[in-house]
């Protein structure tokens, strides 16, 4: 019945939508009934949600009969990787998504005062008429709740790779910022249906923006260290499709919420972030596009099914192509934006965008460009690091130089920027790249580069502070700089990763000491160990680095459910970098190791986990501000009153 | 102001256009020497590898051909897609689902000698996660089996 259950509320939550789209529709013409249009999208939040929660609980009780838990669950399995479980599959993926877009319509039918009930009226017709179709998807296309006769005696278990706590974390994450984004491209259309382009839009829309970017930038970094230690590879970004899929979005967003600041707070670059806005999700939409169909080869596609890739893809050319389409039609009667000088704080946030823009086309067309040659000619090919490595590794470099000045410019104008404030950092680029030369004499230059820039922005990204007081600064400033620093901090993590890894592969017979970087490593055999659902051979090895000692024991995993192995990697963090650990296979009585030794290589999450929390802070801000000016206004009315 | 304002948006709306169409530029540069090919045996046999350049090669291990070196982490064998072969060589560890008579990609180049260095080999781990061009060749042989059969 559980699964009855679910299924029936995903179909009412479907005729909710259909009704929510009605409403918006009709407007006026309904009188005050077209108010329902509120509580409807609330209601289809709260059914989806609860069949998320059915789909959970199958999951969690391993209800053989529901095929979707025979195909990709096993009741062997620990708890957490049967709850995780629900979605590590095509289905469960894709009720997961449908249930943050129809929570996050919900959301925000409950707590956007700002915009005017028109306005809101259009937007949530908007997140209606996506979620009708994402709906139709999973009820057509990709039932979760499908029921299984006979039912099988036992699950066929759960992908391995996917057995880790990180798989309960990741996707959740990374879909809320995804989907989230739906929230601003209804907001973009509502927008332009009513032809009311202005600050208010954008101040509705900055903190939907920015809490999808928050999550969407902790989905990737935590992903990024999750494939680092599970894949055993130490490698942090492959360039896989599916990882392109949500960079994308995030580039997107990025250059979205920096535009928006621009129209909340100058009432400039309107139309630019309308369009940002529809091309943010559009990616969102693209990436579930390319993981869902099978198309691109990845650990994330979970099954090809051509009948599926060209549903999504009908909804994709219907929502992308309705969005841009109404943008055509609708944008020349929206009113030009505030001028600004080219020389100015504005004029320094286009360039922003427009480098963004760059980098999001170059991976867009990196990742695609092997379906299109397939198409066309039949070749089959694959783009991989060399490219988008060489591509966007300057361009991010570029965009790092930006960041020096960009925040010290004045809006509107700044005729004679005052360059004095930026030697500092000039200087400290100058300085690291000059002695990198003697420290590092074979590098490449953009790890050398990186490393110059990263030095200057480390400085830069503080000066928005200086002549600040700092306990009046807002909290919004204070999320700038640390985004910024966060910036400067990954770059160096990157830089440090890509030039001065060292790495030894050998095969080891037992009391062998093998060198890698500062460590030296003594290994002292294998032994057999078991866990709840594998079994695995342990390596056993003694890390030294002066009088330090360290044990370290990798495995190489095998998993009967379905059968596989993988290799766990050992990995020691110290102060100053990583030493990652391998297990590999026997030759005779010796063992193949590979070991690396990985300077200040955390810096890349750590970096990554600042520019989120900066996001954060910034969100707080915002929020807190926008509370504060709301309880300041009831109290003026009341004194009024 | 009113003709300036119009000229505001039409620069923007430039750098925009710029800005696509240098990505775009920028992405076709950069694809012309890094993009690798996916080859088959055959392909080689035939020619159709450049020596030197990134390539992926995909086909069945050659049963018996799986050779270990003395340094215990270099492997030769021999990759099949029934008529053609082409001789590998890796140093790293093999995926733990390399075998005998199963679907391997090797990345890597082709060497003057006519082997196939490789950086990288991805072996098939199981149904959900298969190369969609190895899915193809695989079916491929397997038709061809029974058509010879």
């Amino acid at each position: 019945m559980i699964a009855e259950a679910g299924l029936a509320a995903l179909w009412l939550a479907a005729a909710l939508a259909v009704l929510q789209l009605g409403v918006a529709i009709a407007g006026d013409r309904l009188g005050d009934l077209r108010r329902i249009v509120v509580p409807v999208a609330v209601a289809q939040g709260l059914l989806t949600l609860f069949a998320f929660a059915m789909l959970i609980w199958l999951f969690l009780i391993t209800d053989l009969s529901v095929q979707l838990v025979a195909a990709n669950s096993h009741s062997d399995k620990p708890w957490i990787y049967r709850f995780s479980g629900t979605w590590g599959n095509h289905e469960g993926s894709m009720l997961l998504w449908v249930t943050v877009l129809a929570a996050a319509g919900a959301a925000l039918a409950i707590f956007e005062r700002r915009l005017p009930a028109k306005a809101m009226q259009a937007t949530l017709g908007a997140q209606a008429a996506l979620a009708i179709g994402f709906f139709g998807f999973l009820l057509i296309a990709s039932n979760p709740f499908a029921r299984l006769n006979p039912a099988p005696l036992q699950g066929q278990g759960l992908n391995p790779l996917l057995q880790d706590p990180g798989l309960a974390f990741h996707p959740p994450t990374l879909y809320l910022g995804y989907v989230g984004l739906s929230v601003a491209f209804s907001l973009a259309v509502g927008a332009l249906i009513t032809r009311d382009v202005g600050p208010a839009l954008a101040r509705a829309m900055r903190p939907w923006v920015l809490g999808a970017w928050v999550l969407l930038t902790i989905g990737i970094v935590a992903g990024s260290y999750w494939a680092y230690y599970e894949l055993g590879w130490g490698g942090w970004w492959f360039w896989d499709p599916v990882e392109n899929a949500s960079l994308m979005p995030w580039l997107a967003a990025t250059a979205l919420l920096h535009s928006v600041n621009v129209l909340a707070a100058r009432g400039g670059l309107r139309a630019w972030t309308i369009m940002l806005a529809v091309v943010a999700f559009s990616m969102s939409m693209i990436g579930t596009f390319l993981v869902r169909s099978g198309i691109l080869t990845s650990v994330h596609s979970f099954a090809v099914d051509p009948e599926r890739g060209s549903f999504i893809l009908m909804l994709l050319l219907v929502y992308i192509g309705g969005a841009l389409g109404l943008f055509a039609m609708r944008i020349g009667s929206v009113r030009e934006g505030a001028q600004f000088d080219p020389v100015s704080r504005e004029g320094a946030l286009v360039a922003n965008n427009l480098i963004l823009t760059v980098i999001l086309g170059t991976v867009f067309v990196g990742t695609l460009y092997p379906l299109f040659v397939e198409a066309v000619s039949g070749e089959k090919m694959s783009v991989g690091p060399p490219y988008f490595n060489a591509v966007t590794g300057p361009l991010t470099l570029i965009l790092a130089l930006l960041l020096f000045i960009g925040p010290l410019l004045r809006w509107r104008r700044d005729s004679r920027p005052n360059l004095r404030r930026i030697a500092a950092p000039v200087m400290a680029t100058v300085l690291t790249f000059a002695l990198s030369f003697a420290v590092w004499p074979a590098m490449s230059a953009l790890a050398r580069l990186g490393f110059a820039v990263a030095a200057g922005l480390a400085i830069a990204s503080f000066l928005p502070l200086a002549g600040r007081n700092l306990r009046r600064t807002p909290l919004t400033i204070w999320g700038m700089v640390i985004s910024h620093l966060g910036i400067a901090v990954a770059i160096a993590g990157a830089a440090s990763d890509a030039a001065l890894t060292k790495e030894t592969l050998v095969a080891a017979a037992p009391g062998e000491v093998h060198r890698v970087g500062p460590w030296q490593i003594r290994f002292n055999g294998v032994d057999p160990v078991a866990g709840p659902n594998w079994t695995a051979v342990e390596g056993h090895l003694v890390a030294t680095r002066g009088d330090r000692a360290v044990r370290l024991d990798p495995q190489s995993r095998f998993f009967s459910d379905p059968p596989t192995e993988t290799n766990e990697a050992a990995i020691l963090t110290t102060w100053d970098g990583q030493l990652y650990t391998v297990i590999g296979h026997q030759e005779g009585n010796r063992w193949q190791l590979r070991l690396w030794w990985k300077p200040i290589v955390t810096f890349i999450w750590l970096g990554g986990g600042l520019i989120a929390l900066g996001g954060l802070l910034a969100l707080i801000g915002r929020l807190f501000r926008e509370g504060r000016r709301r309880r300041g206004a009831t109290e003026a009315q009341e004194a009024f009153a | 102001m009113r003709a300036r304002s119009k000229h505001q948006r039409l620069v923007l709306v430039l750098l925009a256009m710029a800005a696509l169409i240098g990505a775009v530029l920028l992405a076709m540069w950069g694809l012309a020497d890094r993009a690798a090919y996916f080859r088959t045996p055959q392909d080689v046999a035939a020619g159709r590898a450049e020596v030197g350049v990134p390539l992926r090669l995909g086909g069945m291990v050659q049963q018996g051909s799986i050779r270990k070196e003395a340094d215990g982490v270099t492997v030769a064998f021999v990759v099949t897609d029934g008529p053609a072969t082409v001789p590998v060589r890796f140093t790293g560890i093999v995926p733990d689902l390399f075998k005998e008579n199963s679907g391997v990609v090797a990345e890597g180049r082709l060497g003057a000698d006519g082997t196939f260095v490789a950086d990288n080999i991805l072996a098939k781990h199981d149904e959900r996660y298969m190369p969609p061009q190895l899915g193809n060749q695989a079916a491929e042989m397997a038709t061809r089996e029974t058509v010879e059969r």
